[in-house]
């Protein structure tokens, strides 16, 4: 499949404000994005509007405060979703396209049950939270992570592992936690899946608390795919980072407009695609 | 007409950086004796129903969105 006929759905409502840069990040890269209300999936629209979940090769749910971050961030989305498209979005993730949710999209994704999915697709309730940070603000900065995966998540191909990179965070509810009682053992069974895909670290690259961390989240996880690889979340923005002038040191650097670090997260995917399609 | 209170609170464990903080700042406005705040969530939901129908009503409500099993515990009382 050529790059230039894969669909991209950024998948929006009410309160999602990042859709823009979600659209131009793909556009760059010389995909076919397009945003998407959610009533144009459910066919609360004009005809003409309607839309359907599978003509599209990527989903991605972009950043922003969906329904306001009532009752908890992304959770509103999140229903609407599983009360009315969970058999679509289930066949969407199970024909192995990719899924990406970055920071409420992240959020969206673990209260829709699709992370981290150990057994099943969608699970029907969620597996685990992004809840308050623990400075308990909205921590808004540059943030490094390290790529910790081993080659099974389809966004990262493209980037080797071990490798730093610098995504923007902007978030107060970025503390991914799981049940209290078995948290370790699910972060060890993340690590034998290889589902964690990012994690916080200095700009040495070592493993670190606040600030470097900005949310206080379980063994510095920054991002996770499912257990197939094909189902990314995360909180910080790559989106934001499409070109070097972006990135807070761009002066120093030879070439403003060369490559920011967030492009090979959408290049990846975009190879995936045009590889498997 | 049934009203419901959905009380949702954080599960015994779960830090409470909300609670946290605002025992700080009390403490800083001089208020002694403190132990500690726990932030909770409180939803007043009226409903045209049998108060039978309007707590499996309520318990739905928080099973499909209002509370995340992960973190938080519900509780439905009726007035």
């Amino acid at each position: 499949m050529n790059i230039q006929d894969i669909r991209v759905c950024v998948l929006r409502i009410e309160g999602t404000n990042c859709e823009e840069e979600a659209y131009n990040a793909f556009k760059l890269l010389g995909a076919d994005p397009e945003k998407v209300h959610l009533k144009q999936l459910t066919g609360d629209c004009p005809p003409s509007m309607r839309r359907d979940l599978d003509d599209y090769q990527i989903l991605m749910f972009p950043g922003g405060f969906s329904a306001g971050d009532y009752v908890r961030a992304g959770a509103i989305f999140a229903a609407r979703i599983k009360s009315r498209l969970a058999p679509d979005v289930e066949n969407f993730v199970s024909s192995g396209r990719p899924v990406l949710g970055i920071c409420n999209g992240f959020q969206i994704l673990v209260e829709l049950g699709l992370l981290p999915s150990f057994d099943e697709i969608l699970s029907e309730e969620p597996q685990a939270a992004l809840y308050t940070n623990d400075s308990g603000r909205f921590e808004c900065r540059p943030t490094y992570l390290k790529h910790e995966n081993h080659g099974k998540c389809v966004f990262t191909s493209q980037l080797p592992r071990g490798e730093v990179v610098l995504f923007p965070s902007a978030h107060a509810e970025g503390n991914l936690r799981f049940p209290t009682d078995r948290e370790m053992e699910i972060v060890r069974r993340l690590e034998e899946n290889d589902q964690i895909v990012f994690r916080y670290v200095d700009a040495d690259g070592n493993y670190a608390g606040y600030p470097w961390c900005p949310s206080g989240t379980v063994a510095n996880i920054g991002g996770i795919c499912n257990p197939e690889g094909n189902v990314l979340g995360l909180m910080p923005h790559p989106e934001r980072v499409m070109f070097r002038y972006q990135h807070p040191d761009w002066t120093r650097d030879q070439d403003p407009n060369a490559p920011g670090d967030g492009r090979v997260i959408f290049s990846s995917a975009l190879e995936y695609v045009s590889r498997r399609y | 007409m049934v009203k419901a209170d959905i009380r949702i609170e954080l599960k015994h464990g779960v830090a409470d950086p909300e609670g946290e903080n605002t025992r700080k700042a009390l403490e800083l406005l001089g208020f002694k004796g403190i132990k500690s705040v726990k932030t909770v969530k409180l939803f007043e939901v009226e409903m045209d129903a049998e108060p039978e129908e309007a707590k499996e009503a309520a318990e739905e409500m928080c099973r499909r969105l209002l509370a995340n099993p992960v973190i938080q515990t519900f509780r439905v009382d009726l007035k």
